[in-house]
């Protein structure tokens, strides 16, 4: 599987998208394939149709948080000193991360091809956070994106069902993500049975109160 | 900094309830709840005894394993993976050992590799003997058949024991190679377990194969197609019940699975008969994968010399690794930032997964049915919730 002839593939297909290879540096050479998040449905929908890719399986959905991060490389420049030319060492500061990753792994069950690794990204961590749902491609992705949205808060635009899937409801943070701080109180966990139990009296009550 | 859903999320909303319509039924089956096989849960709305509506409800034995992971060695997450799937530990060993080898190329010997595949396959041959016990249980055979199955089981355990010192949570594999070797007499015991295996499974299919009422309760009952099967996801057994012919010892050949000559059973309705069949036929390919793995398996070392264990830090990069479980793709991606601790830790649930089609199986079923339809997945609540 050729990931330079996939991108090509896709960019002739899929016009305006853009597409990047994001080299992998282990031993298993699982390089990846970063779409923009405006065109990645149409990408996504293309390598599962094309008969030459078909990529009907998308075996795992998962998310990574990469918060901003500092990266100082020193850089050797040569600046006048006293005027005399000399090798100075400066360290250049980037910033990298801030933003959350969704990654699918693609497999193709007809032709036994994969894994293709697809890559998301959101604007930042805060506020823009959309993403395209894959799951009306694929139904495995359905649990996937929703553990997705409860553990790491990427909203998943097209999702049938955007809930929390291990946290519970109200609950109001992303465990997943690297910087969250345990609460130090709990209190008091609540159920979905409140619910229930709450329409049950309300129901009893409209009886008669027996 | 919290994010919410714009609209607020009902978890079980209002259906039609008057009267003149028939009045529906909530029923909130688990967390405690026997046939639930754990802390699961199902809001389910009954018509009469028809589900017109199903809702699973996870997390009630989420511990966040991921997040447990980030902040453990390499080496140090590999007893968490026992607790996964706590009925096949050795399996989700492998599958992590598979994941961290293909993040760091690492080489396996190959008597280190016999028996990986040797525990492996008894692993799925108490999995499946356990799965269908269970099955039986639910289905209202109280008790013998249950038992029956677990008498294998324990053979099974009773190995693992001396093997490893622990029943259940085996912790037996690391990253190039295996924990300890074989005890004096180990393999001539596991022989006498493989070899009467397969009376076993005459006794049981004699049995109960062509029990009519088991025929009744579980032909027809939670058709998968095969289309939804892989659009879904579904892995393992279950796909293979749909006609999906994706095994991964022969799709990946992870492993050395490319030496053992073995079938891949598959069905044809992907009814809960064939799912169970399907686990039965299996255990018989697995006796022969077994039989082979015993014939040849080499003297020599269990771990790769060149791997150290302890303070050991990949290279920065990932890899995704899986392999054929008992209950389907179980798969770990992992990602490195060159630290001791590895930066993301993901476990590919396939129990998780296979329940994405449960409602779709249930609709229409009647509300007895739905205990078997859950059986026949094969879920443990370890692994779901993680």
């Amino acid at each position: 599987m050729n990931l330079e002839e996939i991108k090509s593939e896709i960019e002739t297909n899929v016009p305006g998208c853009r597409l990047e290879i994001i080299p992998n540096g282990s031993p298993s050479g699982q390089h990846s394939l970063l779409v923009d998040a405006d065109h990645a449905f149409a990408a996504a929908a293309y390598l599962r149709d094309a008969p030459n890719r078909q990529f009907d399986y998308c075996s795992n959905a998962t998310g990574i948080d990469w918060p901003i991060k500092e990266v100082s490389t020193k850089v050797k420049t040569k600046k006048i000193v006293d005027g005399v030319e000399k090798d100075v060492d400066e360290v250049v500061k980037t910033q990298t991360g801030g933003y959350l990753e969704v990654v699918y792994h693609l497999f193709s069950v007809e032709l036994r091809q994969g894994p293709l690794v697809l890559r998301m990204r959101t604007e930042d961590r805060a506020e823009r956070i959309h993403l395209p749902s894959l799951t009306p491609l694929w139904r495995s992705a359905e649990y996937q994106e929703r553990e997705i949205f409860d553990l790491y808060g990427v909203m998943f635009d097209g999702h049938p069902d955007l809930r929390r899937l291990l946290m519970w409801e109200g609950f109001e943070d992303h465990p997943m993500r690297r910087d969250y701080v345990d609460p130090d109180d709990y209190e008091y966990e609540p159920t979905a049975h409140d619910e229930v139990l709450k329409r049950a009296q309300a129901h009893v009550a409209a009886e008669g109160g027996r | 900094m919290s994010v919410l859903t714009d609209t607020p999320i009902d978890l079980t909303p209002d259906l039609p309830n008057d009267r003149s319509e028939g009045q529906l039924l909530e029923v909130s089956m688990g967390p405690q709840h026997p046939s639930t096989h754990g802390v699961f849960r199902m809001d389910v709305t009954l018509d009469g005894e028809k589900v017109v509506k199903l809702k699973p409800v996870f997390g009630y034995l989420h511990r966040n394993h991921e997040k447990i992971a980030e902040n453990e060695s390499y080496l140090g997450c590999m007893p968490y993976t026992d607790r996964l799937d706590y009925i096949c530990s050795i399996t989700n060993n492998w599958a992590y050992a598979l994941a961290v080898e293909t993040l760091a190329g690492i080489q396996v010997p190959e008597r280190a590799e016999y028996l990986r595949v040797i525990t492996g396959e008894l692993t799925r041959l108490q999995n499946h003997a356990g799965l269908v016990g269970f099955l039986m249980q639910d289905m209202g055979a109280s008790g013998t058949p249950l038992m029956y199955a677990f008498r294998e089981r324990e053979k099974v355990l009773d190995l693992f024991e001396a093997l490893t010192g622990a029943r259940m949570m085996c912790n037996y594999m690391r990253f190039g190679g295996c924990r300890v070797d074989v005890p004096s007499g180990w393999l001539q015991a596991a022989q006498k377990v493989i070899d009467g295996f397969p009376k076993f499974l005459d006794e049981f299919e004699s049995l109960l194969m062509s029990n009519e009422i088991l025929m009744a309760r579980t032909q027809g009952v939670g058709v998968v197609t095969r289309e939804q099967a892989i659009n879904a996801g579904i892995s393992g057994p279950m796909a293979r019940a749909s006609g999906v012919n994706y095994d991964l010892r022969k799709v990946d050949k992870y492993g050395i699975y490319d030496r053992f000559s073995f079938r891949v059973p598959l069905g044809e309705h992907g009814d809960v008969y064939d799912r169970y069949m399907l686990r039965v036929l299996e255990m018989r390919e697995s006796i022969e994968i077994l039989k082979q793995a015993m014939r040849d398996l080499p003297a020599g070392p269990i771990m790769d010399p060149n791997t150290k264990i302890r303070g050991f830090r990949p290279k920065a990069g990932e890899a995704y690794g899986r392999i054929e479980g008992p209950k389907g793709e179980l798969g770990f991606y992992l990602i490195s930032d060159g630290s001791p601790n590895p930066y993301r830790f993901r476990v590919r649930p396939p129990s998780l997964i296979n329940l994405t089609l449960l409602e779709d199986m249930c609709l229409g079923q009647n509300v007895a049915d739905i205990v078997i339809i859950l059986g026949s997945v094969d879920i443990v609540l370890g692994e779901v919730d993680r």
